[in-house]
C-alpha cells in the first residue's frame, strides 16, 4: 500500500484508497467534493492547486465603492508594487472591463475565470458589476464568472446575480458574533445611515448568513473567505467554519491577515500582527475537521491577470487594449482547443504517474508514530520538482507524517511589498526567503547554489536536489522514509535539527 | 447651503450612488459637489448621504468649513497617532 496523499476534508468524506495521482491530482482540494461540484470547479485555478498551474484567472477592477469599513483595509492605498487584495492601479468602466477580459481571453487562452473582487465591494452598488457580467455572459460564454462580496447587500441582489453565467460567489465572513465583528468592522452603511460597532456588525452578519443561504438554495457554489486575525477571531473561526459548512458553503479559505504600518490600515498602524505559518496551518487543520479547506490561495490583487502568483496586468493596460483588435469568435475556437489539450495533458500525467510503493502505512503503524516533517518544494508546476532554488518566487509546503503526505499551502518568497526599503533586490533576499521557510526542515529543488545551500543548512533546513524532475509527493515521501531509516523521526527527535 | 468634497477624496464613487440630488460630479483629480444641486439631504434623509458612506476622513466638508467625518472618526485610529504619521510622511 502506498503512502497515500491525504485529503484535507473531514474523515467521512475521504475517498478510501484514492491517492493524489489517481484522483484529480496533487494536493487537490477537489478530491473529496461531490462529482457535480468537481466538474464545475476542476478548471478553476483558484480552487485547485493542480488547475492553477494550467489555467489562468483575471480580476477586473470595476467596483470601487464599498459599504463597510474593515480594519485590514485602507481605501487610500494604491501602489504598483503592492499585491494585497483590494489594491488596484486602474479603475475600469464595465465597457473597458469587458474589452480587457476579451483581450486577455484571446491572448491567454488558458484564462478560464473572470472575477470581480473590488477594489470596493462588487455588490455594494451592483450596477457596474452586473453590467460587466451581463455583457460577458453574452459575448464570452466560455468564461466562468465569479464575484466576491462582504455580503451586506448580497440578499438584495442574489436574483440578479443568478441571471448571469455565475456559478461561484465568495463571501468574506470573518465572524458570526457581533462582539467579534465590532473589533473587525468599525462601521457599515445600511439603510441610509452609518451604523457603528456591534449594531453594525450584527446587521452585516445577518445579511452574510442570509445571502449564503439564498445562494445555496439557488444552486450557486459558495466559497467563504475568512481573514485570520490573531487574538481577534482566530479561535472564533472554528465556529464560523462549522456554521458555513452546515449552511452549504463548499469550501472555506482561511487567509492570514496582512498588516504593515505602511499599508495605512487600522490593524497595520495599531500593530495588530498577522499569524505565522504555523498558526495559520494549525487553524486550517482544526477547521478541516468540519469543512473542506482551501490551502493554496495566493491572495491576489483586485486587478490581477494570469496564473495564480503571477501578474500579467501590465500587458493589458487600457491604452494597450484600446489598440487591440479582437475576433472573439475565432479566439473561442482556439481557446476550446487549448482547454482540450490541457485536459488531455492532465489526464496523461495522471495515468503516467508511476504508482511506486514508497512507505507502507501498515509497517509504519506497527512502529510508534513518527513526528511530522514540513518540506518546502520549489516547482514551476505539473506536480514535479522542477524549479531552481534561486529562481523560486514561492514554495509549496508539504507535511509528511506516518499518516502520509499532504499539501499544507504555498509560501511566497517575495510576498508583498513591505515598504520602499525592501522593494529593491538586496543581499537580504536570501535571508528573507529562508525566513519564509520557517518551520520547514527540508527544501526540495531541482538545483541549488552552494552559498544558499550552506545558508539553508545553517538555518536548520536540509536542501535536497536529488529528486530533480521527480514527482513531488513521491519524493517527499522518499525523503521522509530516508529520515525514518536514519532515526530522525522519533517523537523525541529535536525539531529542525540539521542533517549531517 | 451645500457640502463640498476636498482633496482627501479617493474617487470611489460611493457618494455618487447614494446622493438623492445627483449633485456629485465625477471630476478629477477628485470628485466634486455641485453646490446648486446639493441640499445636504435636508428633507430626504436624517444624515447627508455622501458623508454617511464616505470612507475617508476629512474628505467632505460642511459650508462652515468643518469636516463631516473628522480625523479619527472612521478608522478608530487615535488622532495623536494619525498626526504623528502625517508628520513622519511630510519629513520624508
Amino acid at each position: 500500500m502506498d503512502l497515500k496523499v491525504l485529503e484535507t476534508s473531514g474523515g467521512e468524506q475521504v475517498k478510501k484508497g484514492c491517492s493524489a495521482s489517481g484522483c484529480g491530482g496533487t494536493d487537490d482540494q477537489l478530491g473529496h467534493l461531490p462529482e457535480e461540484i468537481r466538474q464545475k470547479v476542476h478548471n478553476h485555478p483558484c480552487y485547485s492547486e493542480q488547475a492553477h498551474h494550467y489555467f489562468a484567472r483575471m480580476h477586473v477592477a470595476v467596483a470601487p465603492a464599498c459599504n463597510i469599513q474593515c480594519n485590514y483595509c485602507n481605501r487610500k492605498y494604491d501602489c504598483a508594487n503592492e499585491s494585497r487584495p483590494g489594491v488596484v492601479s486602474e479603475l475600469l468602466t464595465p465597457d473597458q472591463a469587458v474589452k480587457k477580459t476579451l483581450a486577455v481571453a484571446a491572448n491567454i487562452p488558458q484564462m478560464t475565470v473572470l472575477g470581480i473582487a473590488g477594489p470596493g465591494d462588487p455588490l455594494a452598488q451592483p450596477e457596474r458589476t452586473l453590467e460587466t457580467f451581463r455583457q460577458l455572459s453574452e459575448k464570452a460564454p466560455d468564461i466562468k464568472l465569479c464575484v466576491s462580496t462582504n455580503g451586506l447587500n448580497l440578499p438584495n441582489v442574489v436574483d440578479r446575480i443568478c441571471e448571469h453565467n455565475i456559478d461561484h460567489v465568495t463571501i468574506t465572513i470573518n465572524c458570526v458574533d457581533p462582539k467579534v465583528g465590532a473589533k473587525i468592522y468599525p462601521w457599515i452603511f445600511w439603510k441610509n445611515r452609518r451604523i457603528r460597532g456591534e449594531k453594525g456588525a450584527r446587521i452585516l452578519i445577518e445579511q452574510q448568513q442570509k445571502g449564503l443561504e439564498m445562494l445555496v438554495e439557488r444552486g450557486v457554489l459558495v466559497k467563504v473567505n475568512s481573514v485570520m486575525i490573531p487574538g481577534v477571531n482566530d479561535e472564533h473561526l472554528k465556529e464560523v467554519s462549522r456554521i458555513v459548512k452546515e449552511k452549504g458553503a463548499f469550501l472555506h479559505n482561511v487567509m492570514p491577515l496582512i498588516a504593515e504600518e505602511e499599508h495605512g490600515t487600522y490593524y497595520g498602524i495599531m500593530g495588530q500582527r498577522g499569524p505565522n505559518a504555523k498558526e495559520l496551518q494549525a487553524l486550517q487543520d482544526s477547521c478541516a475537521g468540519d469543512m473542506n479547506m482551501m490551502r493554496h490561495c495566493r491572495q491576489c490583487r483586485a486587478d490581477a491577470v494570469g496564473l495564480l502568483g503571477e501578474d500579467r496586468g501590465a500587458e493589458f493596460t487600457l491604452d494597450k487594449i484600446e489598440a487591440m483588435e479582437i475576433d472573439y469568435d475565432a479566439a473561442m475556437v482556439k481557446r476550446a482547443a487549448v482547454h482540450a489539450a490541457i485536459e488531455e495533458e492532465i489526464q496523461t500525467k495522471q495515468t503516467a504517474t508511476p504508482n511506486v510503493v514508497t512507505v507502507s502505512i501498515d509497517s509504519l503503524k506497527k512502529k510508534k508514530p513518527t513526528r511530522p516533517v514540513l518540506m518546502a518544494v520549489a516547482t514551476k508546476g505539473g506536480g514535479i520538482i522542477n524549479q531552481h532554488f534561486g529562481h523560486a518566487t514561492e514554495f509549496l509546503v508539504y507535511e509528511a507524517s506516518s499518516e502520509g503526505v499532504r499539501f499544507i499551502g504555498p509560501r511566497r518568497a517575495d510576498q508583498y511589498c513591505v515598504g520602499q526599503d525592501t522593494c529593491n533586490e538586496d543581499e537580504s533576499t536570501l535571508s528573507r526567503v529562508i525566513a519564509t521557510l520557517e518551520g520547514c526542515e527540508v527544501m526540495l529543488s531541482a538545483r541549488i547554489g552552494l552559498p544558499p545551500y550552506e545558508a539553508l543548512e545553517e538555518a536548520g533546513i536540509q536542501p535536497v536536489s536529488e529528486y530533480a524532475m521527480e514527482p513531488i509527493e513521491e519524493s517527499v515521501s522518499k525523503v521522509y522514509q530516508e529520515w525514518l531509516e536514519a532515526g530522525k523521526l522519533d517523537e523525541s527527535a529535536e525539531m529542525g535539527a540539521s542533517v549531517a | 447651503m451645500a457640502l463640498s468634497i476636498e482633496t482627501a477624496c479617493v474617487n470611489c464613487f460611493a457618494c455618487m450612488e447614494v446622493c438623492p440630488s445627483e449633485a456629485i460630479i465625477e471630476a478629477k483629480p477628485h470628485f466634486m459637489i455641485d453646490a446648486k444641486k446639493c441640499s445636504e439631504c435636508e428633507g430626504d434623509f436624517a444624515d447627508p448621504q455622501c458623508a454617511s458612506i464616505c470612507p475617508i476622513e476629512e474628505a467632505i466638508f460642511a459650508a462652515d468649513g468643518s469636516p463631516l467625518n473628522p480625523l479619527g472618526s472612521l478608522t478608530g485610529i487615535p488622532v495623536p497617532r494619525l498626526l504623528e504619521l502625517v508628520q513622519q510622511s511630510t519629513r520624508l
